[in-house]
């Protein structure tokens, strides 16, 4: 590979209220009024296609945040509150034109065959700008808003324990599922399965459409969808992971996955392990993404962020910490460190803004030109859907090829 | 002095997966991509129109083991291209058809509130019932639901889905940054409902949107579902356009609603209807015509006759005379996943008056699948159609109409050119829109108001 010119590196943005720091709402800049409105995420949404981010994703929960992870904590002093993200990233989708959208969907208790027909519509409105971050719910108290299903207590300490690993499996492997249908389903129509054909009088060609008929431990689907295949044929999946379990689904499952390395060796042995997981789901030829994750505090100098972080942790009365490494500094030292974890594997990166008023713009306004000069990111968009800017083809469908060779 | 002039109200429901839509005119666009959508909202819009429509089947429909091919088949997430149409428009309200058999209460109260904040208010939810095992193949929990159970569930979900809305006042997000108090109430969203369908608990995550509540419509014709709308709906989608049929129906679901303390103008009667326009009413009784041969194919003859003869009858030709067999009256096994089929309740006695109205008349199938069928509401020059639209709704047949065009996208912009400036000067629909949200344009009370009403009596 040459040295003169490195490979372009993607590029998106985590959207969660008025950033990632519980007290990012408190400052001028943030808008937590506002939050509750479609404007407001459309200014963000449009703040990070300037800046010609390959996505964004959008956060969401089936219950309220909360500062720990297995219950709720009662705090009235940060955001709390969320509108639904599929429903967010539809209603920008018209506004928009190059920027993919990626909403949170939650696995554990919503129906694959709603996600999966949501999220083709997403490609609709969008023309072909569609993901999914598919994320699981372990907590008790979700559950209970639903009333099917009853789950343990849950810490992230117990989650270590060798009991906690088998429960965590046992999500995912319903998580694997989820994706598995929400995917046939996109493909449960051929692309030519609509003929309109005026002399026999048929709309469809029903030998195009076909029944998934998934049968698994917790749920079983017939299909075909409702929906018709969408414009990117299989929009973009996406998850995020922190260990073997879910390295193993962003392997078997996804074309992105978000891991949060703390240092390049770190980075490095996380690529590693999904590669081989890749190898052995026997997904070796097909192109998946690994993004590094980073919550971001930016600034022209480096004395300003850490000011500005330290104000926010006083606000907050506690320091910030996060699954993902905290950067703070100016756009030029994030440039070098996502440029030296690159050479580790990492594809991409998500980053995190700490505070969305401030630390998007500094993004778009401050890195992206810094990764321009440095040839390490497009200037303009060379695509007009999410797997285009993501160098992913238009996937041929799976019961077509069958069909095909039957 | 008479009585006033009541307003019409009326709404364009979106053409898709039903033999009214003509898919094979050289006029008819996608019925799948956004940019249909966008153009059938913008037109409602451009025609003060109250709301824009949708129907939903979250199964394939298939008749004889087989999806069924000849209609429109494939239709968008209901709650994902509501959200993407608010983008493209500023009034127009926004009715999803979502099911309560084959959903939770928790996800739909957040879908709908999302919809309702995304919207700045325009959000209402047309709850249906349906509940085959059929459709249920396609969900986590499957044909869980006797029929018998389909309105106690629908009804429970219901008022959960309210339990739901109402557990956010309003006045909660506060966002005080000098005090660092973003809530004022920490219980904010804190339900717990134990029923005979549900049993859940905790805190519900979407603050109270713009409406309070979505307006709520419901579309069964059963007894259960006409108490069920008295009860609970604002308003209902109805299927009787004519005008006996529909007086009838307006007189007994008004009069369901004293019971529950509910003054007439709190539910409105909206009736699906089917329309075409001609120059002058001669030419526009000939496009109709022309329409409905359309709309049915010798193909979808056969289709439309195995509904009620219950049997395989593709060895028939549809120019040729009806079957000689009976229809087979045990349960129904030709046709899944439509509401219709429900409409011949005595099989029998259609088929006989169907052979004898053939026979007299020299009908082939076609031709009598043609005359018994699908004669459209609405049928004349502009000016016979705003007159007898105005006429039903003064007569108490609806409080309005939502209308079915056969085109997509463009069926509507006739009626919004050249039918609704008529009604404008007759003063009996908005020229303008006189509020932002789907409640205003409804005349319905905020659901607040309706709380401080009562308390204050
Ligand atoms: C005019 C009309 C339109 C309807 N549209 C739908 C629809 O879009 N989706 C659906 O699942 N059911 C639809 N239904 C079915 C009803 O909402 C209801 O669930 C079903 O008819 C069973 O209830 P019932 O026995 O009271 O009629 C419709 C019914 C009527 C009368």
């Amino acid at each position: 590979m040459s040295s003169t010119s490195p490979s372009p590196l993607h590029l998106a943005v985590a959207l969660d209220g008025t950033g990632w720091h519980p007290a990012s709402w408190r400052e001028p800049v943030a808008r937590p009024r506002d939050l509750f409105t479609a404007a407001y995420w459309a200014d963000l949404v449009a703040e990070a296609e300037r800046g010609l981010l390959d996505f964004v994703t959008f956060e969401d929960g089936l219950g309220l945040q909360s500062s720990h992870y297995g219950e709720l904590d009662g705090r009235t002093d940060q955001v709390r509150g969320r509108l639904d993200a599929v429903l967010i990233a539809a209603r920008i989708a018209p506004l928009t034109s190059h920027i993919g959208l990626v909403p949170t969907v939650v696995s554990t208790h919503t129906e694959p065959f709603h996600i999966s027909k949501a999220i083709a519509t997403l490609d609709y409105v969008s023309t072909g700008r569609a993901g999914l971050r598919v994320q699981l719910s372990a907590r008790p108290h979700e559950a209970d808003h639903f009333g099917r299903r009853t789950f343990e207590p849950i810490s992230l300490e117990s989650l270590r324990t060798e009991a906690g690993q088998e429960r965590l499996s046992e999500h995912f492997d319903e998580a694997a599922d989820y994706i598995e249908v929400v995917r046939r389903l996109w493909d449960s129509w051929e692309d030519d399965a609509e003929i309109r054909d005026i002399a026999t009088g048929r709309f469809v060609d029903r030998d195009k459409l076909h029944y998934i008929d998934f049968e698994g431990r917790h749920f079983s689907v017939k299909g075909p969808s409702i929906t018709p295949r969408p414009p990117q044929g299989q929009p973009v999946v996406s998850s995020l992971a922190h260990q073997t379990i879910p390295y193993r689904l962003v392997a078997r499952a996804t074309d992105v996955g978000y891991v949060t390395p703390h240092d390049t060796d770190d980075a490095r042995a996380i690529v590693a392990e999904i590669r081989a997981e890749q190898q052995t789901a026997g997904r070796a030829d097909e192109l998946l993404h690994i993004f590094g994750d980073l919550v971001v505090f930016l600034d022209d100098d480096e004395a300003t962020a850490v000011a500005r972080r330290e104000r926010l942790d006083a606000l907050a009365g506690q320091p910030y910490t996060s699954d993902a490494r905290i950067f703070t500094g100016t756009p030029a030292q994030l440039a070098d460190l996502l440029q030296e974890l690159q050479a580790t594997g990492l594809t991409g990166f998500r980053l995190r803004p700490a505070v969305a008023g401030h630390d998007l713009p500094a993004i778009t306004q401050g890195l992206v030109p810094e990764l321009q000069r440095r040839g390490a990111f497009r200037q303009a968009y060379e695509a007009d859907t999410l797997r285009g800017l993501l160098g992913l083809a238009r996937p041929a469908n799976r019961y077509a090829a069958a069909a095909a060779t039957a | 002095m008479s009585k006033p002039l009541k307003q019409i109200h009326l709404a364009a429901h979106f053409p898709g997966v039903n033999n009214t839509t003509v898919w094979s005119d050289p006029a008819a666009g996608s019925h799948i991509e956004f940019s249909s959508f966008a153009k059938f909202a913008r037109t409602a819009e451009r025609a003060k129109f109250d709301f824009l429509f949708l129907a939903e089947g979250l199964r394939l429909r298939e008749q004889g083991g087989k999806i069924y091919d000849l209609d429109v088949v494939g239709r968008p997430d209901t709650f994902t291209i509501l959200a993407a149409l608010a983008a493209v428009t500023e009034h127009l309200g926004l009715t999803g058809t979502i099911n309560s058999t084959f959903n939770e209460p928790y996800e739909v109260a957040r879908q709908f509130a999302s919809l309702d904040h995304l919207s700045d208010g325009r959000a209402a939810w047309n709850v249906v019932t349906s509940w085959d095992a059929f459709t249920g193949e396609n969900f986590r929990r499957g044909g869980f639901l006797p029929q018998d159970e389909r309105y106690s569930r629908a009804k429970e979900f219901l008022a959960t889905t309210q339990e739901l809305f109402d557990s956010w006042h309003g006045d909660e997000v506060v966002a005080d940054r000098a005090s660092g108090t973003f809530l004022s109430d920490a219980k904010a969203g804190a339900f717990v409902h134990q029923g005979q369908h549900f049993d859940i608990q905790g805190q519900f995550n979407v603050p109270r949107s713009p409406q309070g509540r979505p307006v709520i419509f419901q579309a069964g014709d059963s007894d259960e579902g006409r108490e069920f709308a008295a009860s609970s709906a604002d308003a209902i989608f109805s299927r009787y356009s004519t005008l006996g049929e529909g007086q009838a129906f307006y007189t007994d679901v008004k009069s369901r609603l004293a019971k529950y303390g509910r003054r007439s103008d709190q539910l409105l009667i909206l009736p699906a209807a089917t329309f075409v326009l001609g120059d002058t009413d001669a030419e526009a009784e000939d496009l109709a015509k022309e329409v409905r041969r359309q709309q049915v194919s010798g193909a979808t003859a056969i289709k439309h006759l195995e509904f009620v003869w219950n049997r395989d009858l593709s060895s028939y030709d549809p120019d040729g005379p009806l079957p000689d067999v009976d229809p087979d009256v045990s349960e129904n096994h030709i046709s899944k996943g439509r509401a219709q089929v429900r409409m011949y309740r005595d099989p029998l006695a259609t088929a006989r008056e169907w052979r004898e109205r053939a026979e007299a008349n020299g009908w082939s199938i076609r031709d009598l699948v043609i005359e018994t069928g699908n004669r459209q509401a609405f049928i004349g020059s502009p000016s016979t159609v705003a007159k007898t639209i105005n006429d039903f709704v003064q007569a108490d047949a609806s409080d309005g109409f939502i209308l079915v065009p056969h085109i997509t996208p463009t069926g509507l912009d006739p009626f919004a050119d050249k039918v609704v400036p008529l009604l404008q000067e007759q003063g009996v629909f908005r020229t303008e829109y006189e509020g932002p949200t789907l409640r205003d344009h409804l005349g319905l009370a905020h659901p607040d108001d309706v709380r401080e009403e009562r308390a204050a009596s």
